[in-house]
């Protein structure tokens, strides 16, 4: 027992883990579970532009449950907005807003919802209840169901449609990190590395010889996880199939990078599995693969910036579910590759052709 | 051509510290073109550091070292397609078959297509690997390895080989076939530096330097070290090894005695006149049966009396 502790003791990357894990998961649950979505990214497009329907806008406004992050004119661009994944929730007011809200028959607004995630969706039905406080001078009858939620992606709310897309960021990030991060520090246990290093084969070639098979491998895995999503599960993949492949590569190359970055800065195999978890925790957790994005405070929002699975599981849920064109989240990609060449590079650095 | 143009390896005040530790202290090297060169050593001498660092794979902390006129660590992206080395732990992949480790080697160095298949062909054929040849290299032998470690450090035909304990983990048969293609090796015009702890293969070199603490502490070919040693060499034949032994120890003169058997080799320097009558004395005083003789120094005393001198330099510093 003793010699297990003094081990433990030597071992400084475990015994970081040690206290890094049960911390990290605290936080991260801590912070990223939170069942009172908040400040969901939305649009308004206000065609009344009356003293009620700013009034109206306001108090929206005031719940905290919307963040009006774009005025437009039309319901059509807050579609393209909602396809783009810039929003949640999109609030239309009809021109004739003044009309309706004393109308019971009709809706006075309609809420446009991404309903991709469902509990975007029963955000949106709550909403439908807010009693309408205007002020005494008009005092309409107060009345619930003022607006109209029009589900938009996932109308049956079934939770395959919202977990699988998520899932094969998911699954990439751990496969092909975990390839990766134990390929280079294997080839150093088995001393294989020694010879290699000995040899005319640059770096780079090293490199790039250790990541282009597995993009194959990932590319095989992805259609792995569509082609079982689509007969078992009935996911939908409304977008193009090619955009799907050209995001899946880039962000394959990503976490093949960040598992080769972490290969050169460990010293064990054991070392490279723990970081391995180590970063696919946070992937699960603050990625908006299972909690939504917008709900969690900045701070972990930049945190989830950071992981290429945040951007990959945008973009596959755009493209999967909301047809969205690649071009509307380039910047998603972007971030992706941006990320695989900073890791590469970082690897690259790390990986000297020294043993010292 | 001058002597210095002939020289394969020449290194000046080669030096590597890790921390406290220095592993290899102020080496001068001079290695001469297509021989086979020996570093004899105890574990941790600093031969492995040195050798690495030949190659560029450390970074000396001090000196330097030119290699087949390439100075290193600087030149030794230049350098690297011309040695071939041989990593003290098998390095070569124990999940490929023999076929495919060599295949590997042959497109790392970049060789041709065409030359290829053929050199491999000759590999297989010179090293005797034919009924290896679709085994994984993991499930063979000690003996086969090290013939396919050596077809592959080869392969690419390098001017001057390094090889780090190649032996350590081979049978005395396969040992001397081994060292039979090292000389075939050396008569083709390679330069080889092999590492060791074993004298016998030592007494194989042409020429070869003692390393201790990484330090060298003596270099020569086997007879010159031989003859050049500091030490009177008597050899006791006992019965009561043991008792000899206790009471030689008891002698301030005698540097180190080593049992062979029933036979004690003790070492005294040769700054005592008379060794012998000192010897004999001393077993006469203790009445112990033995016979003792002056002897001729084996590469084993030279390796013995070169280190104990290196401890007591140590001890005195």
């Amino acid at each position: 027992m003793r010699k297990e502790l003094l081990q433990l003791k030597r071992d400084r990357l475990t015994f970081a883990m040690i206290v890094g894990i049960p911390v990290m998961q605290i936080l991260l649950f801590g912070y990223a579970i939170n069942t009172d979505v908040r400040n969901l990214a939305s649009a308004v497009a206000d065609q009344a532009n009356s003293h009620l329907s700013r009034q109206f806008i306001a108090d929206l406004g005031q719940t905290q449950v919307l963040d009006l992050q774009y005025v437009v004119d039309t319901p059509q661009e807050i579609e393209a907005l909602l396809k783009a994944g810039e929003i949640s929730i999109g609030i239309h007011i009809p021109p004739d807003f003044d009309r309706r809200v004393i109308d019971d028959r009709r809706a006075a607004a309609h809420l446009m919802v991404d309903a991709v995630d469902p509990r975007v969706l029963s955000v949106a039905n709550q909403l439908r209840s807010m009693p309408l406080s205007f002020d005494a001078t008009i005092s309409p009858p107060a009345r619930a169901g003022a607006f109209e939620v029009r589900p938009y992606f996932n109308p049956e709310r079934r939770s395959a449609v919202f977990i699988i897309p998520g899932l094969i960021g998911i699954i990439l990030t751990l496969t092909m990190m975990l390839f990766t991060a134990v390929a280079v520090v294997r080839e150093r246990e088995h001393g294989n590395l020694e010879l290699l290093i000995n040899t005319p084969v640059s770096t780079t070639q090293l490199m790039i010889g250790k990541v282009v098979p597995y993009i194959a491998i990932g590319i095989v895995q992805l259609t792995l996880i569509i082609a079982v999503g689509r007969l078992l599960f009935n996911v939908p993949i409304r977008g193009s199939i090619l955009d799907l492949y050209l995001a899946a590569s880039v962000f394959v190359a990503a976490n093949l990078a960040l598992g080769l970055f972490v290969s050169t800065v460990v010293k064990t195999q054991f070392q490279a599995i723990q970081i391995t978890f180590f970063i696919l925790l946070p992937s699960i957790l603050i990625s908006g693969f299972v909690f939504p994005f917008d709900g969690m405070p900045r701070v972990v929002q930049y945190l989830g910036e950071v992981l290429p699975t945040t951007h990959f599981i945008r973009l596959t849920r755009g493209i999967m579910l909301r047809d969205a064109p690649l071009g509307d989240m380039s910047q998603e990609l972007l971030a992706l590759g941006v990320f695989a060449l900073v890791a590469m590079t970082a690897a690259t650095i790390r990986f000297s052709k020294r043993l010292d | 051509m001058s002597v210095e143009a002939n020289l394969a390896i020449k290194a000046r005040g080669l030096t590597k510290r890790f921390g406290n530790l220095t592993a290899v202290d102020h080496l001068d090297l001079d290695v001469p073109s297509s021989i086979i060169y020996g570093f004899l050593g105890p574990n941790g001498s600093g031969k492995t550091t040195a050798i690495r660092m030949l190659c560029g794979l450390l970074t000396p902390s001090e000196g330097g070292a030119t290699v087949l006129g390439l100075d290193v660590p600087e030149n030794a992206k230049t350098l690297k397609p011309q040695i071939g080395y041989m990593t003290q732990r098998f390095s070569l992949y124990g999940d490929l078959t023999v076929q495919e480790n060599l295949e590997f080697i042959a497109d790392i160095y970049s060789y041709n297509r065409a030359g290829r298949t053929e050199r491999i062909e000759e590999l297989v054929e010179q090293y005797d690997l034919q009924d290896q040849r679709n085994q994984f290299a993991g499930t063979m032998s000690g003996g086969q390895r090290q013939r396919l470690a050596l077809a592959c450090a080869v392969l690419n035909k390098p001017r001057l080989l390094l090889l780090d304990e190649p032996t350590s983990a081979v049978d005395p048969k396969s040992r001397r076939d081994f060292w039979a293609k090292l000389f075939a090796l050396a008569d083709a015009g390679t330069t080889i530096l092999v590492s060791t702890h074993y004298m016998d293969e030592a007494e194989r070199c042409h020429r070869l330097a003692i390393l201790d603490h990484g330090r060298k502490v003596a270099d020569g070919s086997p007879a010159e070290l031989q003859a050049a040693t500091n030490m009177s060499i008597i050899e006791v034949l006992a019965n009561d090894t043991q008792a000899v032994q206790i009471e030689l120890g008891k002698l301030a003169e005698v540097a180190s005695i080593t049992q062979l058997g029933i036979r004690l080799r003790v070492l005294i320097p040769d700054t005592i006149s008379n060794p012998l009558p000192l010897v004999d004395r001393v077993l006469a005083t203790a009445s112990l049966e033995a016979k003792a003789a002056l002897v001729s120094a084996s590469l084993e005393d030279v390796f013995v009396a070169a280190t104990l001198e290196n401890t007591t330099i140590e001890q005195a510093a």
